[in-house]
């Protein structure tokens, strides 16, 4: 159903994946109101309640704050510390799997390296 | 919590066959539940059951915290929507409408002519004229305008196409948004629905092998792939549901929740993990291991 979500990881998490890389990207800029768990649950297809707990994960971590009576907003500062989150992440999610990857073909760190700044001359 | 149905080691046996056994559970109130299982696994007995259609051989049940049987305050508050409804033959769409409309206290007459419409369904024709997707497709409206507290369906697909059976799953997620209430789906289709659940009972042989949030049940069990040796490094020790091998390769499916630790260990073996659907479990889980025995009903 919903196209955009993977089978195994919890819905919960990746719709709170989905809003970061909204915020991320700026297309959910701080301080601007984000759908309601309503609005995201039709339209991901998926349970109300799996939304809601997707956007209160959100607010346990203070990327997203609640106006009483208004609805869910960015928090300021919130795409700075996504940021910071992310590159964490990085290094562990795509760094290390490239690096076996690597070695399983004998590619060395050099030609790796080549390969990376080859990559970052496209666009 | 909230449980609006209560289910205390029930069974129903038919002369000596069991087919259900030792069953119990609990129904929270406005929550979406899947009751899975194969065929003949007891789905519907339960549903039968919970409704007050059949008699369990023995245990205790309430409902909205009372016995059901033949009892209005709990029955009104019910909608089953059963996979193949009769009809009386002379009935058209519109008077299915009309007598549900004076059975279910909560029915909005204006929303189920919206879905007659968002469905495409010809309003004036007779029952015995439709089709079996269209006769599906009269269930799935009477089940949402009810709006009832409680509402079952069992397999209400019957012969609706792909078109039909999105629609009826975007309906669902909205009015069930604005009005909530608690839903029992019983379907085959688990990878359509599984989206759509908060809740899963998994029934085989009559018995509950699952009863978990759906969001948990998502991690319970992984599958590794990659070169034999290093799958069997991995998964030593564990408890395996699913194997299959080709040339070197092999994938391994684990009932185990995998940690941080052996993600980094699979990524060292040079170990695919691939995430495995409710669906993909529940065919592992409930797959041919022989113990699947039960009376057909």
């Amino acid at each position: 159903m919903g196209p955009i979500m993977d089978d195994g990881r919890p819905i919960f998490i990746q719709i709170a994946e989905k809003i970061e890389d909204d915020i991320i990207g700026e297309g959910m800029p701080e301080e601007t109101q984000v759908p309601s768990t309503n609005q995201f649950a039709s339209f991901y297809q998926i349970n109300p309640a799996t939304a809601a707990k997707g956007v209160n994960l959100l607010v346990d971590q203070g990327i997203l704050y609640k106006k009483r009576g208004i609805g869910m907003f960015v928090a300021s500062g919130a795409r700075e510390k996504l940021v910071e989150k992310r590159k964490e992440q990085f290094y562990e999610q795509y760094v290390i799997t490239m690096i076996h990857e690597a070695k399983k073909l004998g590619i060395t760190t050099d030609q790796l390296t080549d390969m990376v700044r080859r990559g970052d001359g496209l666009k | 919590m909230n449980p609006i149905v209560e289910v205390n080691r029930l069974n129903k046996t038919y002369g000596k066959d069991t087919v259900i056994r030792d069953v119990s559970f609990v129904i929270e109130q406005n929550k979406i539940y899947g009751l899975l299982g194969r065929n003949g696994a007891g789905k519907t007995t339960i549903m039968h059951i919970l409704t007050a259609q059949l008699f369990p051989t023995s245990g205790d049940m309430l409902v909205f915290g009372e016995k059901p049987y033949e009892n209005n305050r709990v029955l009104s508050r019910l909608c089953f929507i059963k996979e193949s409804q009769k009809y009386p033959d002379s009935f058209r769409i519109v008077d299915v409408l009309a007598v549900a409309a004076s059975i279910y206290p909560n029915w909005d007459q204006k929303y189920a002519l919206q879905l007659v419409e968002d469905f495409r369904l010809p309003l004036k024709r007779r029952m015995k004229k439709l089709s079996r997707g269209m006769l599906s497709s009269v269930g799935v409206i009477v089940g949402l305008a009810s709006r009832a507290p409680l509402t079952i369906f069992d397999e209400p697909y019957l012969g609706l196409d792909a078109v039909a059976r999105n629609l009826f799953y975007e309906k669902l997620i909205e009015d069930y948004a604005e009005y909530p209430r608690t839903f029992i789906l019983s379907t085959h289709l688990i990878d359509e629905v599984s989206n759509l659940l908060e809740h899963v009972i998994l029934i085989d042989a009559g018995k509950i092998l699952i009863d978990e949030d759906a969001d948990e049940i998502r991690e319970k069990a992984y599958t590794a792939v990659g070169a034999a040796q290093q799958v069997n490094k991995l998964t030593a020790g564990k408890k395996i549901i699913h194997q299959e091998s080709i040339g070197g390769m092999m994938t391994t499916t684990v009932l185990e929740r995998l940690n941080g630790a052996q993600r980094r260990e699979a990524a060292t073996l040079g170990i695919e993990i691939v995430p495995v659907s409710l669906q993909q479990l529940i065919v592992h889980l409930t797959g041919n291991k022989g113990n699947g025995k039960v009376a057909e009903s």
